[in-house]
């Protein structure tokens, strides 16, 4: 057996079986995703950029109860509320910092209205530190750009919640 | 006789000569930019990777721009470095990469110097290679260029030793120093074929010889930062790229004359000798690159005991050994070239 295994690494087995090998994955179909042209899949969960959301009628759905922003782990959520005209209490002011928000989900898990939601987009970089603190009006145009996704989303995962 | 006059009695051979210094150059400056490309190529389609593909066409861009970019770029003296070895370096390295190719015979009389010593000329030139990197890593003062050039030193020596007796089997069978000799000599049977263990040899030794993985110990980036390149940015370091990438084609080259039969043509019938020459020399050292390109993707780098051991146990032996046998069998079975 020794003799053998020195044989074989004399006639370089072991580098002639490995360029095969190399050769083989040489012409295997590549895994690079060709990033900003192609993307890949995002489940219905996924996390990404927050939005408030609106009933059909464009009414607000934040009843401003803070419960998400007293679950915020980070602490990056701020709500300041008054009791509307009409007697229902809505926010005033919905901030939320997004360089301190880490991305955890539980705000969205807390809202009992659905109204705070994590969106699809996950491409808002931006050039400055000030365009990341998001307001009220920021996160309710959000919605409305992606209610369409985010209602579907919500609607294939509703089942497992 | 002042210095002007003398440039002026002899503009015409110094135009002469920066005309041939600038016909070489281009096309190795070509050539090391697809030699850059298709290694990065290579490599990347290995690990399943698509490789550099955004800039120009296929990516073919990717390395030009890299290259005018180092161009731009600061160069950057250390404080405590020798500064006129440390720029001396890359200028010695890079024009001893480029002075050996004008012997190469690309095709029949297509040399830009004939000479009858050129196997002796690469080998003396490329031995000068080391001086490069020795230098370099002596100059920068600073302990991991220092380190990176001892092992490339030794390291050069070893395998130029085993080098040197797989080129003595070579020209044994040849009988002349001369590389187009030497190509015309496999006009039967190229010599890859009966000196199939020499062929090994000098691939491996080729590699170890350019510092090419998996013997990059001397730039072996876990362990020595970037070697004897480490303090080096900018021009300095370009020179040093490219040096390094034109020795490669060169071994490529060597390779080729020396065992595949340079321009020859695999059979000497009609579809075949029909392709001029130089297509057969360049198809022959892309496939040794490629060779070289699919080594650097498979094979892990080696420990430096480990490649001592490989060049002075097994490689010296085995190639004294053929050394030995060749002669034997060219002397006892009547083969040796006639001899003038």
């Amino acid at each position: 057996m020794k003799i053998l295994n020195r044989l074989k690494a004399f006639f370089l087995m072991d580098f002639v079986r490995a360029y095969f090998l190399a050769q083989r994955y040489f012409f295997k179909k590549k895994s690079t995703l060709n990033y900003p042209y192609e993307k890949g899949k995002l489940s219905p969960r996924f996390r990404g950029e927050h939005a408030l959301r609106r009933y059909p009628s464009g009414e607000e759905r934040c009843i401003g109860c803070k419960l998400c922003e007293a679950v915020c782990p980070a602490q990056a959520i701020t709500i300041e509320t008054e009791p509307r005209d009409d007697g229902t209490r809505r926010t005033t002011r919905y901030d939320i910092d997004m360089v301190k928000c880490i991305y955890c989900g539980l705000c969205e898990e807390s809202c009992p209205v659905d109204a705070i939601v994590q969106g699809p987009h996950f491409e808002f970089s931006t050039e400055t530190r000030e365009e990341l603190y998001y307001d009220k009006d920021k996160l309710l145009l959000n919605g409305d750009r992606w209610e369409s996704v985010i209602a579907d989303n919500l609607e294939k995962d509703a089942k497992y919640k | 006789m002042s210095v002007v006059t003398l440039i002026f009695d002899n503009i015409f051979i110094i135009l002469t000569i920066l005309m041939w210094s600038i016909v070489v150059f281009i096309p190795i400056l070509i050539g090391v930019i697809l030699a850059v490309y298709g290694d990065r190529k290579i490599w990347a389609a290995v690990q399943k990777r698509k490789g550099p593909n955004v800039v120009g066409p296929f990516g073919l861009f990717q390395v030009p721009a890299d290259g005018l970019k180092y161009i731009f770029k600061e160069i950057i003296i250390p404080d405590g470095s020798d500064k006129v070895l440390f720029i001396f370096a890359p200028i010695l390295t890079f024009g001893l990469a480029i002075g050996a190719w004008s012997v190469i015979p690309i095709q029949m009389g297509a040399a830009l110097s004939n000479i009858n010593v050129g196997i002796l000329y690469i080998f003396a030139i490329s031995s000068l290679g080391v001086y490069g990197i020795l230098i370099a890593g002596w100059s920068s003062n600073s302990k991991y260029p220092f380190f990176g050039a001892l092992r490339s030193a030794a390291q050069m020596v070893s395998y130029e030793v085993s080098i040197g007796f797989v080129i003595v089997t070579v020209l044994m069978c040849v009988g002349s120093l001369n590389l187009t000799d030497i190509v015309l000599a496999q006009k039967d049977i190229w010599f890859f074929i009966p000196l199939f263990p020499m062929f090994i040899v000098f691939f491996i030794s080729a590699l170890a010889e350019t510092n090419r993985p998996p013997f990059d110990l001397p730039e072996a980036e876990s362990e020595l930062v970037a070697g004897y390149q480490t303090e080096y940015s900018a021009m300095p370091f370009v020179l040093f790229f490219f040096g390094e990438y034109a020795n490669i084609l060169l071994m490529c080259a060597m390779t080729t004359i020396l065992f595949l039969g340079g321009w020859l043509p695999p059979f000497d019938i009609a579809p075949f000798n029909m392709i001029p020459g130089f297509v057969w020399f360049l198809l022959k050292l892309l496939f040794v690159f490629y060779m070289f390109a699919m080594v650097k993707a498979f094979v892990p780098r080696y420990r430096y005991d480990q490649l001592m051991r490989l060049g002075w146990k097994v490689f010296l032996p085995v190639s004294l050994i053929s050394v030995v046998l060749t002669s034997s069998v060219l002397f006892f079975f009547n083969l040796a070239p006639n001899l003038i």
